[in-house]
């Protein structure tokens, strides 16, 4: 555990310190961190579910505090949750669907414990309605209007013996863990393969001689169009500079490697170029439950901009960045100051700073914001690793991935 | 008379009415008018001749009193019933006269100048044969003096036209002698001959002789001066002037000769208002062209942006100091002009007021050094001379709309310096011209202008500007200056920056400041309650030209409803209309947007120099749609974008009459 907990602490110090950049990356180290949590969690015979969801619980909070623009951080942390309830989940239908009378009951008893300390009895209500969750009711269930408390007399049959054993806890308690590590596995898989997934379907999006707006710098959005140019389309590219971090002349730079037409503007140059763009690709900070897009700062003009002349513009976005938060929660940072002197040369200006002294309140302040929100309405269409989406159904793609009760951490 | 010409002026002139839209025809008509006048002034001939060829005309005609006459009544009355029209004939006449003769002098010295615009100068040249023709009619015509006179020999010359329907020149030729004949003594033989020669000189010559005979040695000047120019545009389309005359013949003998002119003037005034088209960067044979004249190096750009080929693409910086060098060794350019030139190439003058106002200096100065050389006409060597500083001063960089409008200004100054003039006096009168341009239309315009918008200012505002305007600059010192208690937010973007200058000059007079780059443009407006833009230009679509970003500036601002106040002066109205950034704009150095300036990439640029396939755009204007504007202030007061066309026709109503 303490070697854990310094691996945590180094981490959310690295977030603290904005250390780690681009939400891929972030991501990637959560999971890899919360990944390591998992498995040197001693859990107890008890109810090792909840305990582990504890335990991931606390580290996020940590790392969420930590860096809390990063949205991409509590996306992982509530992923990694999902999972270990999912797992916690199947194995207790698959122990109840088993013939296996104790393996059941133990779930039972885990799920009773975990969940609302509810007597063994209504333990099994739980899984029944967890269950549910799992499977669309039968069409039958439905008309005739009876629960699946049909289960109930079979599960308290198997609660009423559940206290006798205990023999087998240990294993089960390994394969919960086993199962939840194998999962956030795939989770991490599943974040470093999400360019390859979304720029499969470049050559979808992209014709030949397409004109294609972006901004900022993202690896999404890299992968993306070089996809479309090894599949030997050709078009060209505007790069929006991104002043004041300039990252667009690093995307510009990665692009013309690659051997595509690339020209740089200034972010002031957006809506004069707009007209002749065939297409705005952005990757995106974070998705909101709402379709909503948190980019990197000018997107919001960009989008605007787009609007105005019926570009599509369109969002490119792994699954890590799906948020199932909405912009409007409080608790939900948008955005971050950066330093002024990104913007200001202090020294030039610091004759002119003093003035404010006498009064008290500083004549010259510098704003500098990390990111914008673009509306939902403004977003033509979002990319994802499974698919193409609307803006309007992205906040059924994040119930698949997230469940309800770790919404509010 | 009176008899005679009733019959064959109805005829006639509802001929003419119908040809009007077609160029040549309108000449006919001139004559009928302002002789008329002349006739109804001096002679008071029958009202009969005079009202069926006003009842024609008018409708002909209501784009040249439109123009010329001052008088509202012209247009109270938009389609002029016999009435009003003979009432602003009475009124105008002496006018009328005055810029019929003026004109033809203009608008020849106007076009004439080797301009950068080929198409143009050979419309222009066509223009010309007419023109000349038919001053060269007035001028056999107006020689004998009184207008009494040419009553008196406008009648046979009509006569004359009527029964001869002889091949066109030489019937033309016929009639100015028959004139000449007619008029007899008076009209000299050389004066004779020189109209069978070359028809061009007379332009400058009835000039003169319509609004005085001094100057005779000024007169010889131009003449040799305008008889070259005059036929070289005339052979510019030979055709066209050979058939001229006969038209002309056919509708003369109804109308006279200075109304006659004066359509033909309003012609080309409309035509030379029409805004140049500006010159296409992809064309190569005239690219090709303007690089031998061409005084300024320019080498081209290696990388291209293929959108932008028809805009100039020069790479920057190298020729400077080569331009700086030669400086007093020039003899082309004034010494003057050639600096503002430089401090254009080297971005040393922005601001669209302070490179106008540094450009009309320095033609003050020039002027004041200019010297007629022998043998030729002050109008038109200044105009050639202003022609070339213009064209060099575009080298340097290419001129902003409101710039063109004073070069326009001016040219029409000098065009219309009266001949009587010594040259002291016409360059006192350029001078004091061009002083008084900068005066009212730019310092006492920005004074209204502040005194507008100051009121759109009250306590607790967050006024949001962006970039550097120096009226907007105005209106917040004044405005903090009178006590009011705002907060002023400056968006700012990359490479001029010159939203730090704003800061800087606001801070130093304590006003408070929120800075930012125009990325965080969605993030501030959420503060702002009022956003001032400054502006390069306003086409008459209402479209606003300026400032690179100025555009997202008013998008964001018209998404968050903000209001979206413009301050421009009104000189810088222009009758173009644009749509989109692409067609006209200017481009900036693209290094400059390669050089970033953060630490560790400084090395980088240089490799990515080479790669063709990266380039650096770096736009200078772009173009905001006007249903984002809330409201324009301007010397005119505060106006919506959409009265911009009206104040443009106004204003340069004004402007030619100034």
């Amino acid at each position: 555990m303490p070697d854990v907990q310094s691996t945590v602490l180094e981490f959310v110090n690295k977030l603290r310190k904005r250390k780690i950049e681009g939400s891929q990356a972030t991501a990637r180290c959560t999971v890899e961190l919360l990944r390591s949590v998992i498995s040197q969690h001693r859990v107890p015979h008890a109810n090792q579910a909840s305990a582990l969801i504890d335990a991931v619980k606390a580290v996020g909070e940590q790392l969420v505090a930590a860096n809390p623009v990063e949205l991409a951080v509590g996306n992982v942390v509530r992923r990694v949750l999902h999972i270990i309830r999912e797992e916690d989940l199947s194995l207790t239908t698959a122990a109840m669907g088993g013939l296996d009378l104790l393996d059941a009951s133990d779930d039972d008893e885990d799920v009773c414990n975990k969940g609302i300390g509810y007597p063994a009895m209504s333990a099994a209500v739980v899984a029944a309605a967890a269950r549910s969750t799992l499977r669309p009711p039968s069409l039958q269930t439905l008309l005739e209007g009876t629960p699946e408390s049909a289960t109930v007399p079979y599960t308290s049959s198997s609660g009423a013996d559940s206290e006798s054993k205990t023999a087998d806890k240990s294993s089960i308690t390994r394969k919960l863990k086993h199962d939840v590590i194998e999962s956030v596995n795939q989770l991490i898989h599943e974040i470093a393969g999400c360019h390859e997934q979304i720029a499969e379907q470049a050559i979808e999006h992209i014709h030949q001689n397409e004109v294609i707006l972006t901004l900022g710098s993202s690896r999404t959005v890299l992968e993306f169009l070089c996809a479309a140019k090894e599949k030997k389309r050709s078009f060209r590219v505007f790069v929006a500079e991104g002043a004041p971090r300039y990252q667009g002349h690093l995307l510009a730079k990665e692009l013309v490697a690659r051997g595509l037409q690339t020209t740089v503007i200034t972010d002031s140059a957006v809506f004069a170029m707009i007209s002749r763009v065939n297409m705005v690709i952005i990757g995106a900070h974070a998705v909101m439950a709402n379709g909503g897009v948190i980019g990197p700062v000018g997107v919001n003009m960009a989008a605007l901009a787009a609007k105005k002349h019926a570009v599509p513009f369109v969002v490119l976005a792994g699954c890590h960045k799906l948020c199932p938060l909405y912009p409007h929660n409080p608790e939900v940072l948008l955005n971050e100051l950066r330093s002024p002197s990104e913007l200001l040369d202090f020294g030039e200006f610091s004759d002119c700073l003093d003035f404010g002294a006498g009064s008290g309140s500083p004549l010259l302040q510098v704003v500098n914001p990390t990111f914008d929100y673009v509306p939902p309405n403004l977003v033509s269409l979002f990319i994802t690793d499974t698919g193409g989406h609307n803006p309007s159904y992205m906040y059924r793609l994040i119930a698949d991935y997230y469940s309800a009760d770790d919404l509010v951490m | 008379m009176d008899p005679r010409r009733v019959p064959l002026a109805v005829p006639k002139v509802r001929r003419v009415g119908f040809f009007t839209s077609i160029e040549p025809t309108p000449e006919p008509q001139r004559p009928n008018r302002s002789q008329s006048g002349p006739v109804e002034a001096a002679t008071s001939s029958s009202p009969l001749s005079d009202s069926p060829s006003g009842n024609f005309i008018s409708p002909v005609q209501i784009p040249p009193s439109r123009h010329h006459s001052d008088n509202l009544t012209s247009r109270a009355a938009p389609v002029p019933v016999p009435g009003p029209a003979a009432f602003r004939r009475h009124l105008a006449h002496d006018r009328s006269l005055h810029v019929g003769s003026y004109n033809p002098a203009d608008s020849l010295l106007g076009t004439s100048p080797p301009s950068s615009n080929g198409e143009l100068s050979e419309d222009s040249g066509s223009l010309f044969g007419f023109q000349r023709s038919d001053s060269a009619k007035l001028s056999s015509s107006f020689p004998n003096g009184g207008f009494d006179l040419t009553m008196a020999v406008r009648a046979p010359q009509e006569f004359e036209s009527k029964i001869a329907t002889v091949p066109a020149s030489e019937g033309r030729k016929k009639t100015a002698e028959v004139s000449g004949k007619s008029e007899s003594a008076v009209t000299t033989k050389a004066q004779k001959e020189k109209e069978q020669k070359s028809l061009k000189e007379k332009t400058t010559k009835a000039e003169r002789r319509a609004i005085q005979e001094a100057q005779r040695a000024a007169k010889a000047a131009a003449k040799g001066e305008g008889s070259r120019r005059v036929d070289d545009s005339g052979r510019a389309k030979p055709g066209k002037a050979t058939k001229q005359p006969q038209v002309k013949k056919e509708g003369l003998p109804v109308t006279s000769s200075v109304s006659e002119k004066k359509t033909v003037v309003v012609e080309k005034e409309k035509r030379m208002d029409v805004p140049q088209t500006q010159m296409q960067y992809d064309d190569k044979s005239r690219v090709e062209k303007a690089k031998k004249r061409a005084v300024v190096e320019q080498t081209e750009s290696k990388n291209k942006v293929e959108l932008f080929l028809h805009l100039p693409q020069y790479e920057r910086g190298n020729q400077l100091p080569n331009l700086s060098s030669n400086i007093f060794t020039l003899d082309t350019i004034h010494h003057a002009v050639y600096k503002v030139g430089l401090q254009h190439l080297a971005g040393d003058i922005s601001g669209d007021n302070a490179r106008c106002i540094a450009m009309l200096q320095a033609f003050q100065e020039a002027i004041k050094d200019y010297t007629t050389p022998p043998m030729k006409d002050l109008t038109m060597d200044l105009t050639a001379k202003i022609n070339g500083y213009v064209s060099f001063l575009i080298e340097c960089r290419p001129l902003s709309m409101s710039m063109g409008n004073a070069i326009r200004f001016l040219k029409n100054q000098i065009r219309k310096l009266p001949v009587e003039l010594s040259v002291s006096e016409a360059k006192a009168s350029l001078c004091s011209d061009i002083g008084r341009f900068i005066e009212e239309k730019i310092v006492t315009a920005d004074k209204v202008i502040v005194k507008h918008a100051v009121t759109k200012i009250r306590d607790g505002e967050v006024v949001l500007t962006y970039g550097f305007s120096c009226v907007v600059e105005m209106i917040l010192l004044y405005a903090h200056e009178i006590g009011r208690k705002f907060r002023v937010v400056i968006v700012d973007s990359r490479p001029n920056l010159e939203g730090q200058r704003l800061l800087r000059r606001l801070v130093s007079r304590g006003l408070d400041c929120t800075y930012t780059h125009i990325n965080a443009i969605s993030y501030i407006m959420r503060d702002a309650t009022r956003v001032f833009l400054g502006a390069s230009s306003i086409f008459s679509n209402g479209t606003l030209y300026s400032r690179v970003g100025t555009a997202c500036v008013a998008m964001v601002a018209n998404a968050f409803s903000v209001p979206v106040i413009v301050c421009c002066e009104a000189y810088k109205f222009h009758e173009r209309v644009l749509l989109d950034s692409i067609c006209s704009n200017e481009l900036g150095d693209p290094d400059a947007i390669a050089n970033i300036p953060s630490r560790a990439n400084m090395k980088r640029s240089k490799t990515m120099e080479n790669n063709k396939n990266l380039q650096f755009l770096n736009l200078m204007y772009d173009s905001t749609p006007s249903e984002y504007i809330s409201m324009i202030v301007t010397d005119y007061g505060m106006i919506p974008p959409t009265s911009i066309p009206v104040i443009v026709r106004e204003y340069r109503r004004e402007h030619l009459l100034l």
